[in-house]
């Protein structure tokens, strides 16, 4: 009775509420478990192969070197004071009811060893304050919660002393990947970065191919030479943009939208192969010194390319990477263009060609389309665009109503700095986590469904390769049309007319929605 | 007998909280938050952090925006709580300062206040499901010392009136080690008793979150990034 009052800002009567606290069902995801990596793909990443005899000892020194090297670690599991304000808003705990995938509860999975470890009160009384010994029982637990966990920051927002669950999650998967107990899609992504530059492992040449493919299909129909250079030293901008949008779909058509927005403003551009992917899971498992790694390969590139200023393309936990950690661990950036945010959002650069109208739209290009836009977690609650806070959601807004005529918000309390996880973030986007994705969709969809219902929407918009992939998957499990996610920039390229542009009659090819990569092994189908 | 046992359980308390709590934020100043972690939208300059860390700690902004009832009764709890602490300002200084005789009325209603706001924090830990799954034994003992001080203390303001001009002497006594006989009524030594437990387990215990909440770097860091290159090293005491 307490709960009903508060906790339901939308009042509806014909669709669920996206935001309604479930039915509590303790162990309810207790088997949901991600595939482990192999003791190759862990050594690559500097850690153990496989778990040690003194596993137990290994894992209790990782946990205290990080509480006297991270604060935020060391402080957030001191200071909650368990009043429950962040129990009922995990999409995760929305979708599947198990108390451990309240934030809370999920840190206190690793509170409570912290506590009899490193604390007075856990040392001489565990009973009373929840401490708990470190046991093989336990690390199970947390290879299964913190794999239920996209780091996606929404129980932080209502924190109120600020504390950030996504922080306790990396930490974990980092004690865990210390006693070699990786998480085989994460892990093995990121060597695939290491030795080939992206997630899906395609080569140099592959790449070059690819985009040659593409450059001619925009020709074919626009009649205009759009070029997506690769390794071209001497351009100005240096593109790094997820692997994904380089072959699946909605991803490609954003591509697409990029290069014409680069070639309409007339800038020179290149990808780089070397560099040839912005995501970068080293975040997702918690691992400053992996997420280094690929962080100085963008640098490297970028040095030997010779460009004046770096932009991410579409994609969010990348972005975060991008706007809050290149610079510390990929940096300096002191050969670029200093008058240029380093790095830059491509929202922000085509905002800006936009405002300064270097680009000719037709916004009924795109009125077969009613559209809402899907705040991606990264973006909104980790990072910026523009100069002013909140601009990491204007501008996509602004962009999505400069080329488009129908847009609908979906209902306060899922969009913004509260918006709900796609359910594919933070390392999730497996095959073998296939359930508690489509439970952590479940919210965004039910929000989905409420503008579907009030104003005809057909078509979501999202600025993340992750949540383009996820979402791609679980339209079709909640009743929507698999092709009914997009990416702004396609919208953009719908609209955009270039110079010289000579539309082919379009006759609907449709093999443009077959998707045959991301359906297939977790390592390349949903690489991001 | 039972004025020595006090007066040392006090100077030890004092000890103890002033030592644990410098310790716990010597510690939290001294490491180093590797990374810029900000939970964003945020203000972009210091003078941004400080303002939303004061509205924060004063009106609860975020609790408010998460949970109306928790908002409540925390909000009462903690407010009445500093009212009361306040008041007791009598009993320390002499002459009382101004202002503390000011609050002395409105110090007295903050004190049911409280204990509404801790009887409603206790409620909601027991009825709500999702509170009672995170709640451990200290949880609830916490609230129930809280309650025990507040109950004493209305007790003895509205029941029982102790000597308080002999308490009064006792304290002031305590602060220049000078021993004043303590009045032995039994409200006075529960009331006293708990508030000593209280100070020694603050350190060590989950009310650290009063000083934690100043160290959380999802909040407490500028959102410049691409301004202003983060490197941890010098970052110490951000």
């Amino acid at each position: 009775m307490v709960e009903l009052a508060i906790d339901n800002k939308i009042s509806r009567t014909s669709v669920e509420d996206p935001l309604a606290p479930p039915c509590m069902t303790p162990g309810a995801m207790a088997g949901s478990k991600p595939y482990m990596a192999a003791p190759e793909h862990n050594i690559k990443l500097g850690f153990p192969g496989e778990l040690p005899d003194d596993w137990k000892e290994k894992a209790i020194a990782r946990m205290g070197y990080l509480a006297e090297t991270n604060r935020a670690f060391k402080v957030y599991l001191d200071t909650c004071m368990k009043c429950g304000a962040c129990t009922d808003k995990c999409h995760y705990y929305m979708g599947s009811g198990d108390p451990k995938n309240m934030p809370v509860a999920r840190q206190d999975l690793l509170r409570g060893v912290y506590r009899r470890y490193f604390t007075f009160a856990g040392k001489y009384f565990p009973k009373l304050v929840g401490a708990v010994d470190l046991t093989k029982e336990v690390l199970d637990d947390w290879y299964s919660y913190y794999h239920q966990c996209s780091e996606c920051r929404r129980c932080a927002v209502f924190c109120p002393i600020g504390i950030d669950t996504a922080e306790i999650t990396m930490a974990a998967r980092d004690i865990l990947d210390h006693v070699g107990i990786g998480q085989k899609y994460s892990n093995e992504i990121i060597g695939k970065v290491m030795d080939v530059g992206n997630n899906l492992g395609l080569n140099p040449k592959a790449l070059k191919a690819t985009m040659a493919d593409l450059e001619e299909d925009i020709e074919d129909e626009t009649g205009v030479a759009v070029r997506i250079p690769v390794d071209e030293k001497g351009a100005d901008i240096l593109l790094i943009t997820p692997s994904a949008d380089f072959f699946a779909e909605p991803h490609i058509d954003g591509l697409i939208g990029y290069a014409k927005v680069f070639h309409e403003a007339g800038v020179s551009w290149t990808v780089s192969s070397y560099a040839s992917e912005a995501a970068n899971f080293g975040m997702f498992i918690g691992s400053e010194e992996n997420m280094a790694v690929l962080c100085k390969r963008i640098q490297k590139a970028a040095i030997e390319l010779g460009v004046k200023r770096i932009i991410f393309g579409e994609c969010g936990h990348a972005w975060r990477v991008a706007y809050n950690f290149l610079n510390t661990l990929g940096g300096p950036f002191d050969f670029l263009d200093q008058d240029y945010p380093i790095p830059q959002h491509i929202l922000e650069f085509t905002w800006g060609e936009l405002q300064k109208g270097t680009l000719n739209i037709d916004k009924s290009r795109n009125d077969e389309y009613r559209l809402t836009y899907h705040d991606s977690c990264n973006v909104a609650r980790a990072s910026r665009m523009g100069d002013e806070p909140g601009g990491q959601f204007e501008i996509p807004r602004n962009v999505l109503k400069a080329v488009t005529n129908n847009y609908f918000e979906m209902p306060e309390g899922t969009t913004k700095e509260q918006t709900l996880c796609c359910g594919g973030g933070g390392g999730l986007l497996t095959d073998d986590l296939m359930d508690i994705r489509k439970k952590g969709a479940s919210p965004r969809m039910h929000a989905l469904k409420q503008v579907e219902e009030d104003h005809g929407v057909t078509h979501m918009v999202a600025i993340c390769a992750i949540c383009k992939t996820q979402f791609a998957k679980m339209m079709p499990e909640f009743g929507f049309e698999r092709d009914s996610i997009l990416s702004v920039h396609q919208l953009v390229s719908n609209a955009l007319i270039m110079e010289g542009q000579v539309d082919e009659d379009d006759d609907e090819d449709d093999d443009m929605d077959d998707v045959p990569a991301m359906s297939g092994a977790p390592a390349t189908g949903g690489s991001l | 007998m039972i004025t020595m046992l006090y007066a040392v359980l006090f100077y030890i308390a004092t000890i103890l909280l002033v030592v644990g709590v410098a310790r716990r934020i010597w510690t939290y100043w001294n490491t180093p938050q590797p990374l810029k972690i900000v939970l964003t939208p945020a203000p972009t300059t210091r003078r941004g952090v400080v303002l939303r860390m004061v509205r924060e700690v004063v009106l609860f902004e975020t609790l408010f925006k998460s949970n109306k009832w928790i908002w409540l009764f925390g909000w009462m709890f903690h407010f009445g709580l500093l009212l009361v602490l306040l008041r007791h300002l009598r009993y320390f200084t002499q002459p009382i300062w101004w202002w503390v005789s000011l609050l002395q009325p409105i110090g007295i209603y903050a004190g049911f206040v409280m204990f509404a706001g801790l009887v409603g924090l206790l409620i909601r830990r027991i009825v709500v499901n999702r509170v009672r799954y995170i709640s451990a034994p200290s949880d609830y003992l916490m609230l129930l010392l809280l309650l025990g001080i507040g109950f004493s203390g209305l007790m003895m303001k509205f029941v029982a009136h102790p000597d308080v001009v002999a308490i009064k002497a006792f304290f002031i006594g305590l602060m220049r080690f000078d021993i004043h006989p303590l009045p032995t009524d039994l409200p006075v030594l529960v009331h006293l008793g708990l508030v000593v437990t209280l100070m020694i387990i603050f350190p060590i215990s989950k009310l650290m979150h009063a000083p934690g909440i100043f160290f959380a770097p999802s909040r407490t860091m500028v959102d410049n990034p691409r301004e202003k290159r983060y490197v941890p090293a010098s970052a110490k005491g951000q």
